[in-house]
């Protein structure tokens, strides 16, 4: 009961993340969230189905105009991320402390590394293409080059444990260079991918870039890797091995690009691999003459 | 139009002395099947058997695979990088040394003609194994980080229409990074693998770094399954490799994937014409049509559909059809009977489906797989000859008003390997091959490689590349 000194807070609504927009999940479904020590934390939208079909076209609506815009605009857009993840670093610390069940101090470590990951991630936008692109010498009288384009809609089963850093570490990499994302997040742990939703419908993100979705990776990802509009799938989250050889499985009918589960430390300095995994490389040739 | 008269002038075969009999080449020796049986390859230009090959069954590839694996353990993978290039460096000067009977087996095996086997195929052949073979003391340059390591044996099957050239987009990159070999030749065209085997040999190449097993598709799944192969390659249709996917799913095994496509070619109305028409034809009947990245949807702007119709059947009138042994042979043979039947039942289909068949006067030699060059016009989108991959010197011809409606066409398929743009507008080219979701774009000119070049495709084309330094990224762990 709140006395005069104390104000009765006003408690969030987590929702899904879809095109732009917070529904709840079409089936009507929710799901309680528990902190890490058993406490009822929220009530978290369980998305269906139909919920990731709508996510795949969102996503797949997003693509074309993001991969067209300018690569220093999507950096732009990754960097205005971060100073909107800042702004509301307080939510994310104590979301993560409670979701992780992290000391409140370890867990703004947490939150400071995810905002510092956007932050490198925003500054490979214009640098991807001269680093993995190429000016190829053939033996003739041609210019031919190579340059990386986004490969489409990527689907993520992100992280179960890490909820925010391990989230962010596969998202920024998708988005950077182009590609949508639809992402379902850790099941237990789900409430920093709401607000992380909340963040990208206020950092000039367009609409159906990232789609988020809450629930269990294993009810949805199947639907994901069967989905012939999608073209690449991140298995990160999948902790069964014969869940993730089903959904390599499912992933074949259309050739998606398909990352497998494998242990990852978030906290390291992530590569490039995870960012050239979702390019394509395109190579073009024309002729030299007067 | 009055017709040059030709004088016959065939390649002589007397350069190459083809065995009656091959076994399979592991560890460094030519060995009988030990479960298999033989098979016997063709020419397709004549239906004369070869030679008889061997069938390798699944105790033959795990014999290959454990060959290659010692050979990675024991020698290849300790090698310094410097002795690995020295020796694709040798295979390359080897090929050059046997060009003129390589480009003759091929032709003879394969069907094409030996202007393209001789000018194309073995010259390119012997392109790649020089690149690659400079790469291999270079890794650390590759873009994959410091220390970069090959993933160990790798598992490559290749396709039946460029044979010896696919051999080398798949042998010359993994020998480079430090990955040793079991290669399958396709079913129908074994014969430049196993002189590649007697090349080895030649080289001093430590036994087990190369191991070729022959064979058709049981002999495939069982080098793709076997678990001691980490990396596997392949190039063919969309419908094996979609099986290839769904086999390594749940194993450790890298896959890059080369499969079919189905390319517009887009010609647009300020086309230089000459040239435009001339790479329509080498688009789509170079090889004979069997090519992934051919030219098999014409989209033309339709101001110039007329003159470009009516220039393309004057110049297919001129193709010369026969003996791929011919130095003035345009189109050789079609490689199997079962795609000949497949060729024939497409186009079957597209006359089925309503789009106008046409075909130049030519008269096909008695014997063998021929097929004559064939446009159809009035295809719709939804045709099958606009959708599937015929994979012959069949044309299918569609039109567009606008570079948008343009885009459109050409992406508006599950394929995505490559295609053509002719327009004289430079930012046109530039706008167009921005659009185009396909992994090579020939502008005003088509069906060029290169080994810096990289190739491969989007969508249900496959993934990896090979050529180039991201074809040597595809055999190094990372």
């Amino acid at each position: 009961m709140p006395t005069d000194t104390q104000r009765l807070e006003v408690r969030k609504t987590y929702k899904l993340y879809i095109g732009g927009a917070f529904p709840r999940s079409e089936s009507g479904r929710s799901y309680v969230v528990n902190n890490a020590k058993g406490k009822f934390l929220a009530n978290a939208s369980q998305a269906s189905r139909k919920d990731a079909r709508d996510a795949v076209v969102a996503a797949r609506k997003a693509f074309g105009g993001w991969h067209e815009r300018t690569a220093y605009n999507r950096g732009q857009v990754l960097y205005r991320i971060a100073e909107v993840m800042e702004g509301r670093h307080q939510q994310f610390s104590l979301e993560v402390s409670q979701s992780e069940g992290l000391s409140i101090s370890k867990a703004r470590a947490v939150v400071d590394a995810s905002i510092d990951r956007w932050v490198w991630y925003a500054g490979w936008a214009d640098k991807l293409a001269q680093v993995v692109g190429s000016s190829n010498p053939v033996a003739g009288p041609y210019f031919d080059f190579s340059l990386p384009e986004a490969t489409g809609v990527v689907a993520v089963l992100a992280p179960q444990d890490s909820s925010l850093l391990g989230l962010t570490s596969v998202i920024a990499p998708a988005i950077v260079s182009g590609n949508t994302v639809v992402a379902v997040s850790s099941f237990e742990r789900p409430l920093p991918a709401v607000t992380l939703g909340e963040v990208m419908a206020t950092s000039d993100v367009p609409g159906g870039v990232v789609n988020l979705l809450t629930g269990s990776a294993s009810e949805i990802g199947p639907w994901l890797a069967s989905h012939d509009d999608v073209n690449a799938i991140d298995l990160c989250g999948i902790t069964s091995d014969d869940e993730a050889r089903d959904l390599e499985i499912a992933a074949a009918g259309n050739l998606k690009r398909v990352r497998r589960p494998a242990e990852e430390d978030w906290s390291a300095d992530q590569g490039l691999s995870r960012l050239t995994q979702y390019l394509e490389l395109k190579t073009v040739w024309h002729p030299i003459g007067v | 139009m009055s017709r040059f008269e030709y004088a016959p002038a065939p390649e002589s075969r007397a350069i190459v002395d083809i065995k009656s009999s091959y076994g399979l080449f592991v560890n460094g020796q030519f060995v009988e099947a030990t479960d298999g049986k033989p098979f016997k390859t063709v020419s397709p230009a004549s239906e004369e058997v070869l030679a008889e090959v061997s069938e390798a069954g699944p105790a033959d590839v795990d014999k290959a695979v454990r060959a290659a694996r010692k050979a990675f353990d024991k020698v290849w993978g300790p090698m310094s990088g410097k002795d690995r290039a020295k020796y694709l460096f040798r295979i390359a000067r080897l090929i050059q040394e046997r060009a003129r009977e390589l480009a003759v087996l091929e032709s003879l095996d394969n069907g094409k003609p030996i202007r393209e086997s001789r000018d194309v195929d073995i010259p390119l052949v012997a392109a790649h194994f020089f690149y690659y073979a400079g790469w291999a003391d270079k890794l650390e340059y590759a873009g994959v980080g410091d220390d970069p390591q090959p993933w160990g044996v790798a598992g490559q099957v290749i396709p039946w229409n460029f044979p010896m050239l696919m051999l080398a987009w798949k042998i010359a990159p993994a020998l480079a990074a430090g990955n040793t070999v079991v290669l399958k030749p396709a079913e129908t065209t074994p014969l430049t693998a196993l002189a590649f085997a007697e090349i080895c040999q030649q080289a001093d190449l430590p036994p087990g770094v190369v191991n070729i097993v022959t064979g058709a598709g049981r002999t495939g799944q069982a080098l793709v399954e076997h678990p001691d192969v980490d990396k596997v390659a392949f190039t063919g249709s969309t419908a094996v490799g979609r099986a290839i996917a769904k086999s390594v799913a749940g194993t450790h095994k890298a896959v890059t994937l080369e499969l079919g496509g189905k390319a517009a070619n887009i010609v647009f109305e300020d086309a230089p014409i000459d040239q435009t028409i001339e790479g329509i034809v080498n688009g789509i009947f170079f090889n004979q049509g069997h090519v992934c990245c051919a030219g098999s949807r014409l989209l033309v702007q339709e101001s110039v559909y007329d003159e470009v119709l009516a220039r393309l059947k004057r110049r297919m009138g001129t193709l010369r059809v026969g003996d791929p042994l011919d130095k003035n042979t345009d189109i050789g043979a079609i490689n199997s009977a079962a795609q000949l039947a497949k060729i024939r039942e497409l186009s079957q289909v597209g006359e089925d489906e309503g789009a106008e068949r046409w075909s130049p006067e030519c008269e096909l030699p008695a014997n063998g797989y021929w097929f004559p060059p064939t446009v159809f016009t009035g295809v719709s989108q939804a045709h099958r000859i606009a959708r599937e991959e015929i994979f012959g010197p069949v044309l299918s011809v569609l039109t567009f008003r606008t570079p948008a409606e343009a885009v459109e066409k050409a992406n508006n398929t599950p394929f995505g390997l490559s295609a053509g743009i002719w327009t004289e507008k430079g930012s046109r080219i530039l706008w167009m091959a921005n659009q185009l979701r396909a992994g090579v774009v020939w502008a005003n000119t088509f069906n060029r490689f290169d080994p810096t070049s990289p190739f491969g495709g989007y969508k249900e084309s496959g993934y990896g590349r090979e050529g180039g330094r991201h074809g040597l990224e595809a055999y190094l762990a990372h």
